[in-house]
């Protein structure tokens, strides 16, 4: 009977119980989205690092990878160590640079990986195949659509540009031999890959033998942390940096992000609670004869405060799962602003969704609707029967 | 039904009321040292100019207010020393309460509205919902149970509150002005039914201005400031 009171005085109220309800949506929405802003980003990094199964990196000493221009010289030596250290499987060098492609009357610059195609981590194929001649490469579909290039076309390309000169350096004729998504590059960024030992010897003598990263997955059955600790101690020029130490870095990076999220997600749980205790207030002041009346014909006070609060959290709930849908919605729209951020690898979500977040944002706007109706029910049902009834009655 | 009469045991024992509120920086004394005493199947009119404490009394006698002095004792129990939850439970069960405005709760149906007590009651659906139908039939508004207040005239919102305050089948009903909203022909209509309420087993004291109401009723108490100035059996009633 309480539920059906409950219902039938929310439909009784129609027009107010939708807004109510599309205000508690909106509240939810903006809090789903700053739950999934506070965690999805850090979720996603996460994931992106270890897309390919590389769980530790090696940048040029204090460094992060492909923080600075610097580079690892002597990389066959470390290779060799890297293949002596117990546990390692995988090692995947990366060199970073530029490339322009001459196209007709106009040059296409895009930023260049020199990787072992066999072992890379960088790309995947979406059309073609990845390089297996020395002379091949693969690129991104906005570095297709910039230079007009189609799969097995041969294209003229330079790693550098001398301006005295007014020439390019380290020409080469190179075989477009496949179309592939770059996981680490950011939105529009025009990128190629090719071999490493092309690359470098593009760039000239002073690539020779040097790369910007490596990569390294370990075994499944090895401990990687202890994977870890090996490289360390054998290579101490090079920085090694492990998922953990690189999602420690993206924490601190990130805690402006976090602080946002949290302030404007508790600001948005405040004004949905705000709202539906205004309504409880509003609903308990208009029909206090009702309740009243209740209490005189010997409904238990607890009993009125619950059909109240009843009322209270199913605005709570429709509104909530009403505002999960268009929280939805709303974060893949800011997503697509926030992935064209500058330097920020396309892959990265913002708003990473996780089903925990739904159900945070659920439990705390139900918990905001049960506070919101409890104070002003309680009020209400505790007001004294027989001075309410007269000042009711007198109007 | 059959009449049911008036027996010589008291169902309502009230000594010495006294009740006093303030009202801004003037202490009122609303009722002043008032005893009465109510035999089970009795039928009482309480009267008297508007101020001279009928309605606080018949409050006081219904406990949804106590007394600042005295006692209240209705079926052998103490009411004005229990404590809420306990009147609460008191009310329920052993009192029905109709008022002036009705009071009906707008968004149940006729018949909802008188299955809430014994849902409170903790009865079962089934049983309540007979009950409830049958309720509303003995007031004349079996056609009419799912209709909602605001479909309903004022005489019979008045019938859906007296149905809802026999739902538990309570010994007492206490009704304050239940004749007030109403025309003079629906007031007729709702004297017959108070009078058939009572023949049928339900004590009755009800408070009203209402000349006729009063004629129907068995006894007539007059009130005036706050203490009985009259009180008097009258041929003829219910």
């Amino acid at each position: 009977m309480l539920f059906r009171l409950a219902w039938a005085t929310l439909s009784r109220h129609r027009s107010r119980t939708l807004l109510a309800m599309l205000g508690v949506a909106v509240s939810a929405a903006m809090l789903l989205d700053m739950v999934m802003l506070s965690s999805g980003m850090r979720a996603s990094f996460k994931d992106l690092l270890l897309s390919r199964g590389f769980q530790l990196r090696l940048a040029p000493k204090g460094t992060l990878p492909f923080d600075t221009d610097a580079t690892i010289g002597d990389a066959s030596d470390i290779v060799r160590v890297l293949r002596s250290i117990d546990g390692v499987t995988t090692i995947s060098p990366v060199l970073g640079g530029q490339l322009h492609v001459v196209r007709g009357d106009r040059t296409v610059t895009a930023t260049a990986l020199g990787v072992i195609p066999a072992a890379q981590g960088d790309y995947e194929i979406t059309q073609g195949r990845t390089p297996a001649a020395p002379n091949e490469l693969v690129a991104s579909d906005d570095f297709l659509a910039a230079s007009g290039a189609r799969l097995g076309d041969t294209l003229v390309a330079a790693a550098g540009y001398d301006p005295q000169l007014r020439s390019f350096t380290g020409r080469r004729t190179l075989t477009l031999v496949g179309r592939a998504h770059f996981l680490y590059m950011s939105a529009e960024q025009k990128s190629v890959a090719l071999p490493l030992e092309t690359l470098q010897a593009m760039q000239g003598a002073a690539s020779r033998d040097r790369v910007s990263l490596f990569m390294v997955r370990a075994a499944p059955s090895a401990n990687v942390d202890s994977v870890f600790k090996r490289i360390e101690t054998a290579l101490p020029r090079v920085t090694a940096i492990s998922t953990e130490t690189a999602m420690r870095q993206v924490d601190e990076r990130l805690s402006y992000f976090r602080q946002l999220a949290l302030i404007l997600g508790a600001v948005s749980l405040a004004v949905g609670f705000l709202l539906v205790t205004t309504l409880v207030t509003v609903s308990v002041n208009e029909r206090l004869g009702e309740i009243i009346v209740m209490r005189a014909i010997g409904v238990a006070k607890q009993r009125v405060v619950l059909q109240i609060v009843l009322e209270g959290i199913a605005i709570m709930i429709v509104g909530a799962v009403a505002g999960l849908g268009l929280g939805l919605v709303t974060a893949r729209y800011l997503n697509s602003i926030l992935a064209s951020f500058p330097g920020l690898p396309a892959a990265i979500d913002f708003f990473l969704f996780e089903p925990r977040d739904a159900w945070t944002a659920l439990g705390l706007l139900t918990g905001a609707g049960i506070l919101a109706g409890i104070y002003p029910s309680w009020r209400g049902a505790s007001l004294p029967i027989a001075i309410t009834l007269r000042e009711e009655a007198v109007g | 039904m059959t009449d049911a009469g008036v027996s010589g045991e008291p169902l309502v024992v009230a000594r010495d009321l006294h009740r006093d509120y303030r009202m801004g920086e003037d202490l009122v004394h609303a009722v002043r040292g008032v005893s009465l005493e109510v035999a089970r199947g009795d039928y009482v009119a309480i009267v008297g100019p508007s101020g001279c404490g009928k309605s606080t009394m018949l409050n006081l006698l219904g406990g949804i207010d106590r007394p600042s002095s005295g006692s209240v004792v209705i079926d052998g129990e103490r009411v004005d020393q229990m404590r809420d939850a306990a009147a609460t439970r008191f009310r329920l069960m052993h009192v029905g309460f109709v008022f002036q405005r009705f009071y009906l709760m707008p968004a149940l149906t006729a018949i909802e509205n008188v299955e809430l007590p014994m849902a409170e009651a903790r009865l079962a659906s089934a049983a309540r919902q007979a009950r409830a139908r049958e309720l509303l039939a003995y007031v004349g508004l079996g056609g009419r149970k799912d209709h909602r207040p605001a479909q309903l005239s004022g005489g019979e919102q008045q019938r859906v509150a007296i149905a809802r305050a026999l739902a538990n089948r309570p010994q007492l009903l206490l009704a304050d002005e239940p004749t007030g909203e109403l025309d003079a022909k629906t007031g007729v209509e709702m004297i017959e039914l108070f009078a058939r309420v009572n023949r049928d087993g339900t004590t009755i004291i009800v408070v009203t201005h209402d000349e006729d109401l009063a004629r129907a009723a068995r006894r007539v108490v007059h009130m005036r400031d706050g203490v009985i100035v009259d009180d008097r059996r009258q041929d003829g009633g219910a």
